[in-house]
């Protein structure tokens, strides 16, 4: 227990866990429409206003877990209550916590039936999202990440679109089905350790076989939810069929969890399995940054169009992460924050196009550039950092990604390379067809009345606001994430070094 | 002394009552609902208070403590919420509802009886006793279509219920011949001493298909889909939950009487929870009557118990008994739902439940809560019995059963989803609106909470089963 720096006094991680669920179920009593809306967006925000707060009281210099609690949970099997936050889980959640309201604003008019449940699954959703960032139990953790299949199944099953059913089962059973080993490799963990407390699991040398074992139950559950090459196909479906503040859950939140996975468990946990297997995971990223960028390249839908995308921008992530080395996993992780930002800011821009034309056709959107300046303004910025144009976000990311990939290997930098060239090459396509495309078929003008309202304007700014920060002055969120990746790189060359036999080819 | 049998006197009670009722001709279908869930209510006051009773009576053939109250506690909560869930038996006619109460009462009164029986005859009789009596509820259904499935249902349940009593009687033919006792604490000493012989084993195994029978294990589950489907509603919502309990309470207590080097049972266990989980699970998920598919659901479950008993320690009983408290609940909450959904009590295909959520919102969210229970999804209690069930095994090294059993828990998902879909995501298209009363929607909340609240703090009851198991070891 020595990784916790407790928390003394307000259980603030507790509050952004159980705040939300204390006002879900006041919206079993009360539900009103309108109350229900102004309700859950009052929550939202409030937990965001906490969320705040663990900023103000976080230790950038160290790599320790903070504001932490401990509370005994099941004493027969050893399971415990703990919660905490080091520097990557701590912007997750802030992520978490900071888009929910932003989502309650879109469905604000998007949702016009039985809205006090809809907003019943979202502060379900965020109690979720939250715990499952920041549960240091794994038993705990096991409770979130499958709990959070019952929202979000409810979320595209109910609201979502035509193919609904098919997207919203192929979802559940897909990350269900995924994460069937990995309650096997927790308990064979258990085993191992007699605990489920995650810090205490990590950094033990296992077993070769018993790592890649654990290894590939890790991989099969966090590559599923990423979604990465070939495990991504569940993802156009759910997106596409998802309402839109679904598909920002999914896109800003939802994905991250498997990269998150990633970094917390199987690096950690199975360090060595991770430097034997990281060449084959290296390729698959590879092949989902090329296989995202053309089929976005393809698409006449616009929600496809961003969610293939998707799997091109987690691939740099995955890379990212897979690289192990400092500057590429820091990228990733900037990269995670980006992508939630820019890619659930797509969404929000493609549900307003929805919610006015009724078709997330790419031809039937030309030319609105001429009728709704405030929109393309905002759409042309989150497209030009989508594919990580320099000031903005992404490049942040790409380029810290791309800059430790080539410390490690030129050959794997430059595969990349041509994703970030398709990136380009989708999204100037579809921001040339939606600004300059031809006004008159089909003709538009009706939309010059229906320009961006205040709503969606303080639904998007925020958005922005991020990706210029990111963009232009990164160095306080690296500063949150510094010491733990460091201390996550040192330990896993450190217990490298001492199994001298498990040499990387690929780390020339 | 009385206060030591206060629950089956209680349940006795309502059974001559129910008996003079019915030689009234003048029926009130209110006062019999009432009087049936009124003793309902008294039976499990009656196994709150009893709880920590310590007894021994009738020659030593009849065993009081805690592991059976415990399990007496859990029969009087299912028969409760079961008496709740089919309050209005709307598929038995009026003229035989106070036969039907009697019969199910007698059923009750024979599975408290049984858990507490420690003698091979007692026992014999009061498995019978329930049984027989749950035969006869069977075929109470009224005719709707002139299909008689009822009767076809009844049919097999007594002769596949006749033949598993054949084999159990063999098996305890096979140990009075052994030990030359019918008292169960002689007969472990006395199997001990025999312990080399194959027959000891044997003889176990026989008495132990009986209770498989019970509980629907594979192979003992054929009865289960006709049953199921052919009885109506309420009685299938009986007979799906609060006989497995003492079926469960049954199987520790045989299991422990094994002689001598359990790798053989072991193996039989494993192999026999793996085909039931498969079986079950497969053909569930082509089902379209709700019952049915419930039906196979169950088996699947009874092979996750086994999980909990192979590993033949107390912690592994407890977890077992612990799984099985949750399946009577999550359970009997389906099948209030459907008792109350169906109309005249017909049986329900997964589309008659479309647009639940608009004609009766209560409902849908009981029938959510119990099915995503029933697939294992945290934090409900289907859950937390499947995690310690899976964690038990693998303390014992069972890897490729836990792996199995794991993917099963991803199999049954699809038709649980299923059923939710339709009650959640589809409109009623025309289907009318289910009215439910005051005491049923209470029931759901309170089936909803345990249900919930079982999973998210287990400690405690499962500390109580660990050392209700403990006091018969």
């Amino acid at each position: 227990m020595d990784s916790l720096i407790i928390k003394e006094g307000f259980p603030l991680l507790s509050f952004l866990i159980f705040f939300p669920l204390a006002g879900a179920v006041v919206l079993l009593f009360f539900n009103g429409e309108k109350f229900a809306r102004y309700w859950t967006l009052a929550i939202t925000m409030i937990t965001a206003a906490f969320s705040i707060l663990l900023i103000t009281g976080f230790d950038t210099t160290t790599a320790k877990f903070q504001f932490a609690e401990v509370h005994n949970w099941i004493p027969q099997l050893n399971i415990h209550y703990i919660l905490g936050v080091d520097g990557i889980s701590i912007l997750m959640v802030l992520l978490s916590t900071l888009i929910m309201p932003l989502c309650i604003l879109a469905s604000w008019r998007y949702i016009k039936t039985r809205v006090s449940q809809f907003m019943f699954s979202m502060l379900i959703m965020e109690v979720s999202m939250v715990g499952l960032f920041t549960s240091l139990d794994f038993v705990l953790f096991w409770v979130f990440w499958e709990f959070m299949l019952i929202p979000m199944y409810l979320l595209i099953a109910v609201w979502g679109g035509p193919r609904k059913d098919y997207a919203s089962i192929k979802f559940f059973i897909y990350t269900l089905g995924g994460s069937v080993f990995l309650l096997v490799a927790i308990i064979a963990l258990y085993m191992k350790n007699g605990t489920f407390f995650i810090p205490d699991m990590m950094w033990h040398h296992y077993s070769m076989t018993f790592q890649i074992l654990v290894f590939l139950a890790f991989f099969l559950a966090f590559a599923i939810k990423v979604p990465m090459f070939p495990f991504h196909t569940w993802l156009p479906a759910a997106h596409v069929e998802a309402p839109t503040a679904g598909s920002v859950i999914l896109a800003s939140v939802l994905l991250k969890m498997g990269a998150y996975g990633m970094l917390r468990f199987c690096l950690p946990i199975t360090p060595q399995a991770t430097f034997l297997l990281a060449p084959y995971i290296l390729g698959l990223s590879i092949a989902g940054i090329i296989y995202g960028g053309f089929t976005a390249l393809a698409q006449h839908d616009m929600k496809k169009l961003v969610a293939y995308s998707s799997v091109g921008h987690m691939g740099f992530v995955t890379l990212g992460i897979f690289v192990l080395n400092i500057r590429s996993v820091e990228g990733a992780i900037i990269q995670m924050l980006n992508h939630g930002v820019t890619t659930g800011a797509l969404f929000l821009c493609v549900g307003m196009i929805y919610e006015r034309t009724h078709s997330r056709e790419l031809s039937v959107a030309t030319g609105i550039g001429k009728y709704m300046p405030w929109y393309v303004t905002f759409l042309a910025f989150f497209a030009l950092s989508s594919f990580g144009f320099p000031g903005t976000n992404s490049f942040i990311g790409e380029f810290l990604i791309l800059a430790g990939t080539f410390q490690a290997n030129k050959f794997l930098a430059l595969a990349a390379i041509p994703g970030a060239v398709l990136a380009a090459a989708y999204m100037l396509r579809m921001l040339q067809k939606i600004i300059w495309g031809g006004t008159n078929n089909p003709d538009q003008s009706y939309l010059k009345k229906h320009d961006l309202g205040i709503r969606e304007i303080a639904t998007l700014a925020p958005l922005l606001l991020f990706v210029f920060w990111i963009g232009l002055d990164p160095q306080p969120f690296l500063d949150m994430m510094h010491h733990s990746v460091v201390n996550l790189i040192t330990q896993l060359n450190f217990i490298q070094q001492q199994a001298p036999h498990v040499a990387s080819a690929f780390m020339r | 002394m009385a206060m030591a049998i206060l629950p089956e006197l209680s349940l006795l009670t309502a059974v001559l009552a129910f008996f003079v009722l019915s030689l009234s001709k003048d029926l009130n279908s209110e006062q019999i609902k009432n009087t049936a869930v009124g003793f309902g209510f008294v039976t499990l006051f009656c196994t709150v208070i009893s709880l920590h009773q310590q007894a021994s009576m009738f020659f030593g053939s009849y065993q009081v403590d805690l592991f059976t109250q415990l399990f007496k506690l859990m029969i009087g909560l299912g028969l409760f919420f079961v008496l709740i869930a089919g309050q209005n038996l709307k598929d038995i006619e009026l003229s035989v509802r106070p036969e039907y109460y009697m019969f199910f009462f007698l059923s009750c009164f024979g599975l408290m009886t049984l858990v507490s029986s420690v003698e091979l005859i007692t026992l014999f009789v009061s498995l019978e006793l329930s049984s027989f009596a749950l035969f006869l509820l069977v075929p109470m259904r009224s005719d709707q279509k002139g299909l008689r499935i009822q009767m076809e249902a009844g049919i097999k349940y007594i002769l596949f219920g006749v033949i598993a009593s054949g084999f159990m009687l063999y098996g305890m033919s096979y140990i009075f011949g052994l030990t030359g006792t019918t008292y169960l604490k002689d007969i472990l000493p006395g199997l001990k001493n025999v312990a080399s012989q194959p027959a000891a084993l044997f003889a176990v195994v026989m008495v132990l298909v009986g209770f498989f029978y019970k509980l629907a294990l594979f192979p003992m589950h054929f009865w289960v889909p006709d049953i199921y489907q052919g009885a109506s509603n309420e009685t299938t919502g009986f007979v799906a939950t609060v006989p497995k309990l003492a079926a469960v309470a049954l199987l520790i207590r045989f299991i422990l009487l094994v002689p001598g080097d359990a790798h053989i049972l072991i193996t039989l266990l494993i192999v026999l929870a793996l085909c039931s989980m498969f079986y079950g699970n497969l053909i569930a998920l082509v089902q379209t009557d709700v019952k049915r598919m419930l039906g196979f659901s169950g088996i699947a479950h009874a092979g996750f118990i086994m999980l909990g008993l192979l590993t033949m320690e107390a912690s592994g009983y407890a977890t077992a008994m612990y799984y099985i408290a949750g399946y009577v609940f999550m359970n009997i909450a389906c099948f209030m739902v459907l008792s109350n959904v169906s109309q005249q009590g017909e049986n329900l295909a997964i589309e008659d439940l479309n647009g639940l959520h608009k004609r009766q919102p209560l409902l849908a969210l009981v029938l959510a809560v119990s099915l995503f229970a029933l697939a294992g999804i945290p934090p409900f209690i289907g859950f937390m019995g499947e995690f310690m069930l899976l964690t038990g095994a693998l303390r014992h090294g069972y890897l490729l059963l836990v792996i199995l059993a794991a993917v099963n828990a991803g199999i049954a998902i699809y038709y649980y989803l299923s059923v939710i879909k339709a009650a959640y995501t589809t409109d009623p298209e025309g289907r009318p609106d289910v009215l439910i009363d005051g005491l049923t929607k209470a029931a759901g909340v309170i089936l909803m909470l345990l249900i919930a609240l079982m999973g998210i703090l287990p400690s405690r009851l499962v500390a109580l089963a660990d050392s209700a198991v403990r006091a018969i070891m």
